[in-house]
């Protein structure tokens, strides 16, 4: 495990440059994310954000070969870059070890992706497969997707007078359902918490077989905070056990992060404009909904991993 | 240097798959294309190839895998049919765009509604915009020879440009019927090493991939794909020229038949072509000077050969299998009437048939009656229908 100073001295493999908002998640993300990687890569990203400001023709903030072909479609697509990999390196066409990371938003791989990940996932390629979870389809501007949090003010989910409580869906939990596919490795992570996050990275880098990682990418447009704090909202998501910390290896659940003191989730909420109507009096009920269920899904993982 | 056998048009194109070898296979079983995947699996399985199989879970993903293979620097194909090939629909665009030397057998089916599993090439016809090169088959030895010289012609430096090839389901891919296939060897070196320039596996000369264009970019890499169309033509006739040499059988743009002398002629494309040559045999027989067109390379149009083939005929119809819905008759009509809008000398009396939809018989005897009809049209120089169902209740 490398340090932070270590890490930081390796060569960008997205580098600046690139046209992502000040204070935006995913590169951030994605660069902790490659800093763990320590021989040749291919990357390939579904449409969305981190696709359309990294490839502007005639530039590319990419110093590795990428890839994008669709939106729905990166976990098919660098499974045919992986199969192609293995393909020519039985031939005796290609001598060096590469790895292959596939990226998307939550749009990409929550909804309209899902079906293309999880036959990539069953079908084994030797392929780790990043998610940035910003929450909503932010590419597009803002509107609501199956990781857009309940009660979530989005331009597909507004607050109106009919409708004051925004999303009324509870969100899909899709490291769950990676680890349905019984993948050696899914992790959710976040980069707030560099040293979990690039280790995961590592460890889903060296099993053999597809990997999985969920990370939370805060999106200043989308969930409205000053971009300054972007770190900060990861950290209060992952101390209000919001987005709890935690590896599925073989099967084997571990929660990385216990917060000490576990705070209320409408410390991180408050501090987000998409959520702010939920602070008017009339959605009381709703708020202490949102606390059941993030106490729900805390108290079941930790007995998840209990059980061993 | 080549074998005579019985063959169905799947396994002769399971067969030339095989020879091909290419690196990377990414395909989804459907009816009536289920067969080929089935003979590679076993190919697979059974260590005649050294191919990596990718069992996709869907059409969209098959074409999204071979697309990234074929981008890593591998030989990638896949296969389809029908709403398989529709659901490939958003990433044939990016295959070509991308320029990827992909080739793919298409058994052509109709699409739903309703549901139908017979032949009609409505799922090609409707891709021809797609920038794919697009080239029909008649039997399963036009289909066996087609795909062969397909990688040939998709992976040439000039061209770079994704190659379906098409046969008719169920008539040919189900159908027995007597092919010569080469022996191993002989398509091996005929079709080669692909040898990309520029590819991600590549990982020394790192190269981005389906980059975002704006509109300061956009048009001149679509200008470039056109461009690209312009060379196929070329390419197709060198490559067929190559294949005479290994094979004794000549490929062209198209197939004239007993077309130089006609005074009328029939436009037809796929199986139909067998019957319509029967018809023109027997026709001749009786002094009648009639003729028959059938065309290979449907993408892109060879148009202008096309039109010098058929100028100064007093009447020509077009069979189409597929309808286009715009009331101007089905596709090839529709092309063919803009191609013999320059046609030399006088405008030539042109009519449609669109037949078969969902995989009915077309007999002898109607195209016997689009020959009668064609003949009343050369004698009066009228046509009183210029857009006909042929064989539907009405």
């Amino acid at each position: 495990m490398a340090s932070l100073k270590e890490l930081s001295m390796k060569e960008e493999l997205l580098c600046g440059g690139h046209r992502a908002c000040a204070g935006c998640a995913a590169p951030i993300a994605i660069r902790q994310a490659l800093t763990a990687v320590n021989t040749d890569v291919v990357v390939g990203c579904a449409t969305g954000c981190l696709e359309v400001t990294t490839t502007i023709y005639p530039f590319t903030a990419w110093n590795v070969p990428f890839i994008h072909n669709a939106f729905e479609n990166s976990a098919a697509t660098v499974s045919g870059v992986e199969t192609a990999y293995r393909a020519l390196k039985k031939k005796g066409k290609i001598k060096r070890d590469i790895q292959f990371i596939a990226l998307g938003g939550d749009g990409g791989t929550y909804d309209i992706g899902l079906q293309s990940l999880s036959g990539a996932m069953e079908r084994g390629h030797d392929m780790v497969y990043i998610c940035y979870d910003n929450q909503a389809y932010m590419n597009t501007g803002i509107q609501r997707s199956s990781a857009t949090p309940k009660g979530a003010s989005t331009t597909t989910s507004p607050v109106g007078s009919a409708v004051p409580s925004g999303k009324r869906q509870i969100r899909k939990d899709l490291t769950e359902i990676m680890a349905a596919h019984h993948i050696p490795y899914a992790a959710q992570a976040s980069p707030s918490n560099w040293k979990d996050f690039t280790g995961k990275v590592e460890k889903a880098l060296a099993v053999e077989g597809p990997a999985f990682i969920n990370v939370l990418a805060p999106c200043r447009l989308g969930w409205r905070f000053d971009p300054a704090e972007t770190i900060e909202l990861m950290r209060l998501a992952v101390s209000t056990c919001f987005w709890p910390l935690y590896e599925i290896e073989n099967g084997v659940v571990t929660v990385n992060h216990k917060p000490r003191n576990k705070k209320p989730v409408s410390e991180w909420m408050k501090k987000q404009g998409r959520f702010r109507h939920l602070f008017a009096p009339g959605n009381e009920d709703l708020l202490k909904e949102i606390q059941e269920d993030v106490d729900r899904n805390w108290d079941r993982l930790l007995a998840r991993e209990a059980m061993g | 240097m080549s074998k005579r056998v019985a063959i169905t048009g799947n396994e002769a194109v399971a067969e030339a798959m095989r020879q091909i070898n290419p690196d990377v296979v990414a395909a989804y079983p459907i009816t009536p294309q289920t067969e080929i995947v089935q003979f590679f699996a076993d190919f697979v399985s059974d260590g005649k190839v050294d191919t990596e199989f990718v069992t996709v879970e869907s059409e969209h993903s098959a074409m999204s895998a071979t697309v990234g293979a074929s981008a890593a620097g591998a030989r990638a194909m896949t296969a389809t049919s029908s709403q398989g090939l529709a659901l490939m629909w958003e990433v044939l665009y990016i295959a070509s765009g991308l320029r990827l030397p992909i080739v793919a057998p298409v058994v052509n089916r109709a699409l739903s509604a309703p549901i139908n599993i017979h032949c009609d090439p409505s799922d090609t016809m409707g891709a021809r915009d797609s920038g794919w090169i697009q080239i029909y088959s008649e039997d399963a030895q036009e289909a066996y020879d087609n795909l062969i010289q397909a990688v040939r012609i998709a992976e040439h430096p000039d061209v770079l440009l994704p190659t379906m090839v098409t046969m008719d389901g169920f008539i040919v891919s189900h159908g027995m019927g007597n092919a010569k296939l080469l022996n191993d060897d002989v398509v091996k070196k005929f079709v080669g090493e692909y040898e990309p320039e520029h590819y991600l596996l590549d990982v020394e000369n790192p190269i981005t991939v389906g980059a975002l264009d704006f509109s300061d970019w956009y048009f001149e890499h679509r200008r470039q794909l056109a461009d690209a169309h312009t060379k196929v033509k070329d390419v197709v006739l060198q490559v067929a020229k190559e294949f005479k040499e290994i094979s004794g059988r000549e490929y062209n743009l198209f197939d004239a038949y007993r077309l130089d002398d006609a005074e009328v002629a029939i436009v037809v494309i796929n199986s139909a072509a067998g019957t319509a040559k029967t018809v023109v045999d027997e026709l001749r027989e009786k002094g009648l000077k009639v003729g028959l067109l059938k065309i290979r390379l449907f993408r892109p149009f060879p148009h202008k050969e096309i039109a010098e083939a058929l100028s100064g005929k007093k009447a020509v119809a077009v069979l189409d299998r597929a309808d286009s819905l715009s009331l101007m008759g089905g596709p090839l009509y529709i092309d063919l009437r803009a191609a013999m809008y320059d046609s030399p000398g006088p405008r030539v009396k042109m009519v449609n048939y669109i037949y078969g939809l969902g995989g009915r018989d077309i007999n002898m005897e109607q195209i016997a009656g689009v020959y009668d009809d064609l003949m009343e049209i050369a004698k009066t120089g009228e046509i009183t229908q210029p857009v006909t169902y042929l064989g539907v209740r009405e």
